[in-house]
């Protein structure tokens, strides 16, 4: 697997959020996105995630090769994002089960998903329901459910949002194992997230 | 194939969720319910014409489909869940899981309103059950089939009520008249086979604005 | 969107044509038997308010074409994604919504010396009235999108959408309501639109297609004026901020 991005630009009501966003990255290649507030982190994610369409430039995914549309790949990528929400009506094991069918793969999901939840100190509040989570147990849950399907590609906008010190240390090292074996993304605008991975741009406020 | 079961497990999971919340289900009983018996108070003890009543009928079967059908995608946008069911569905299986969704909703909804109008009206009395049935029935799936795009469409608007009924009267106007004059010759015993052209319309309307819908839903649902 | 020349072309050849088809249209005389060109034959149950042909057709038919042209450039848009397709369908659908209007007025004004009302819903009426919702409807949707992008891109697929019903109207609307049209199923006088039978005087019919030409001409000039506001308004926006 591997990904070029060449002169990405995104414009929003004509004004531009990013442009001339230029790497590439191949398997076990780890890539921090950088920049203030505003500069676009977030919205680039989202457009390397196939979620929203970039205004210039191009995104190529190839799998030995080929290229491969990201419409093709939704059950290769994991995304963790605060714009991304789970079902508050549904419990954790209900937000898990549902989705991976929606996703069509949920033959393997039972022991996984146990584990997954586990690691992550969930396994106990399982069948509660996810409005009664706080923040930081919602920012666990979406690591699961980025990680459930063992994508190849993982994208982590703001990896430590709402996480106390046990969840920060525990994502770092999620993260510094998931990285071995995959194409990750983070995008932060903390120092040391950032130095978890091997690549760096940043993007300037325009 | 699995587009197919993907589209199933969406439908599932709206269902689920509509058990669990009942946001659609409330709004369109207590719609229900209130024009029943407004029409009910207005009319007394008149004697309307099947013309007329199924007039009635298919106004309260609009409102009430613009009051509830809505919920399926504006619930997923203001929740910030519909980039969740973007990453894990294609907007095809997006697509067509919400219309199956929104065609149960709105047969149930219709079965409701034809059970309370039997009750309430006198002179809403069904001679030719096989017009009324299929008539209900394909209109039910248009229906459904325009509010579904529409309610994609004022997801991403910010007046999301006040707009729906708008954009879905002028492009739901051909169906209306159709459901309804078909809906008056089965109030008056006309025989099944003389609403023949109004089942052609309904049939090429529900191909037309499903076909449609399907081919710009991408264009709606990818911000 | 045209060259300058051919748009001077358009401009004055608008303003002359339908100021042609104004004071002919209101000044040839009508006669029993015409013997000349200068003489409009009586047609029966219409006479002098036949002359409301000349103006009160090509305003409909205007405000068809701008519906077409609007949708049309939605799809361009949608397939394009570029911002300059949705200010022409703008344009084009505000131009629509003000031919509909004049269309609904002339319509109505004669219908009240004709037919004894302003409104009959007759299937004509009824369907520039839906014509006017869509219109209606399509700039409601507009205000209410704030991001520039998404505003063009659900308010084109909305000209679609309602594009799609469009055959429905017109294959349902003449067998719903008995029509008071002229030239409608129901007529005595005939079948077919007026302009087909031989009731119309030739001298009738090239004012009446010379009037077509002049609004849709007029259409086309007053659609390049306001696309070049629009640009204008839209680098204002971009240059200010």
């Amino acid at each position: 697997m591997k990904l070029v991005v060449a002169n990405l630009a995104k414009e929003f009501n004509r004004r531009a959020i990013f442009s001339d966003v230029s790497f590439s990255l191949e398997l076990r290649d780890s890539l921090a996105i950088t920049g203030m507030n505003g500069a676009g982190k977030s919205t680039l994610v989202k457009i390397l995630a196939g979620l929203l369409s970039e205004t210039r430039g191009s995104i190529e995914y190839s799998v030995d090769g080929k290229a491969v549309p990201v419409d093709m790949l939704r059950d290769q990528i994991g995304l963790v994002s605060p714009y991304l929400m789970l079902y508050d009506e549904f419990t954790a094991k209900e937000n898990l089960s549902l989705l991976s069918r929606i996703r069509s793969n949920s033959f393997q999901i039972e022991d996984r998903s146990r584990e997954l939840l586990q690691q992550f100190g969930l396994w106990e509040k399982r069948d509660e329901f996810v409005r009664t989570y706080s923040s930081g147990m919602k920012q666990r849950l979406k690591f699961v459910f980025a990680l459930l399907h063992q994508p190849v590609l993982l994208f982590v906008d703001e990896p430590t949002s709402n996480l106390d010190e046990e969840g920060v240390s525990l994502v770092r090292d999620v993260i510094e194992q998931q990285k071995k074996d995959r194409i990750l993304v983070v995008a932060t605008n903390i120092h040391e997230e950032a130095g978890w991975c091997s690549k760096r741009i940043h993007l300037k406020k325009i | 194939m699995n587009t197919f079961y993907s589209t199933y497990a969406v439908l599932l999971k709206d269902a689920q969720s509509e058990l669990r919340t009942r946001y659609a289900v409330n709004a369109l009983v207590m719609f229900v319910v209130t024009a029943a018996v407004i029409v009910q108070l207005a009319i007394r003890s008149e004697l309307p014409s099947s013309a007329v009543l199924s007039g009635l009928f298919w106004v309260v079967v609009f409102f009430a489909a613009m009051s509830g059908l809505s919920r399926t995608f504006v619930s997923e946008e203001e929740r910030g869940t519909s980039m969740t069911l973007q990453l894990v569905a294609s907007p095809s299986a997006v697509y067509f899981g919400k219309l199956s969704f929104n065609i149960v909703l709105t047969l149930l909804l219709n079965s409701a309103i034809t059970i309370l109008f039997t009750v309430v009206f006198p002179g809403f009395v069904v001679e030719t059950f096989g017009t009324f049935l299929l008539t209900v029935l394909l209109s039910s799936i248009g229906l459904a089939s325009t509010s579904t795009i529409l309610a994609a469409i004022i997801a991403k608007a910010n007046t999301k009520g006040t707009l729906y009924p708008v954009l879905a009267f002028p492009i739901l106007i051909p169906l209306l008249m159709t459901a309804m004059r078909a809906t008056t010759r089965a109030l008056d015993g006309e025989p099944f086979g003389n609403a023949a052209e109004e089942y052609q319309i309904l049939i090429s309307y529900i191909m037309v604005i499903t076909a449609g819908s399907y081919l710009v839903f991408d264009y709606v649902w990818k911000d | 969107m045209f060259g300058k020349t051919s748009i001077k072309v358009v401009q004055y050849g608008s303003v002359l044509i339908i100021s042609f088809v104004l004071i002919a249209g209101l000044a040839i005389p009508l006669s029993a038997s015409p013997q000349s060109w200068l003489e409009f034959p009586i047609i029966p149950g219409l006479e002098d308010k036949a002359r409301n042909l000349f103006f009160h057709v090509p305003m409909s038919w205007t405000a068809v074409v701008a519906f077409f042209v609007s949708a049309i450039y939605g799809i361009k848009y949608l397939r394009s994604k570029n911002i300059d397709f949705d200010n022409i369908s703008v344009s084009s659908a505000g131009l629509g919504l003000l031919f509909s209007v004049l269309a609904t007025i002339t319509g109505a004004l004669w219908a009240r010396f004709n037919w004894g009302a302003f409104w009959n819903w007759d299937p004509r009426q009824t369907s520039i009235f839906i014509l006017l919702l869509i219109y209606g409807a399509y700039f409601a949707l507009r205000s209410a999108i704030d991001s520039e992008e998404k505003r063009a891109r659900l308010s084109a697929v909305y000209t679609i959408l309602s594009g799609l019903t469009v055959p429905f109207l017109v294959f349902i609307m003449p067998r719903m309501m008995a029509g008071l049209h002229p030239g409608a199923l129901g007529d005595e006088s005939g079948k077919g639109p007026l302009f087909e039978t031989n009731m119309i005087a030739s001298n009738m019919r090239v004012l009446f297609y010379l009037s077509l030409l002049g609004f849709t001409m007029f259409f086309v000039w007053l659609l390049n004026l306001r696309v070049r506001a629009g640009k204008l308004e839209l680098q204002q926006l971009q240059s200010g901020k």
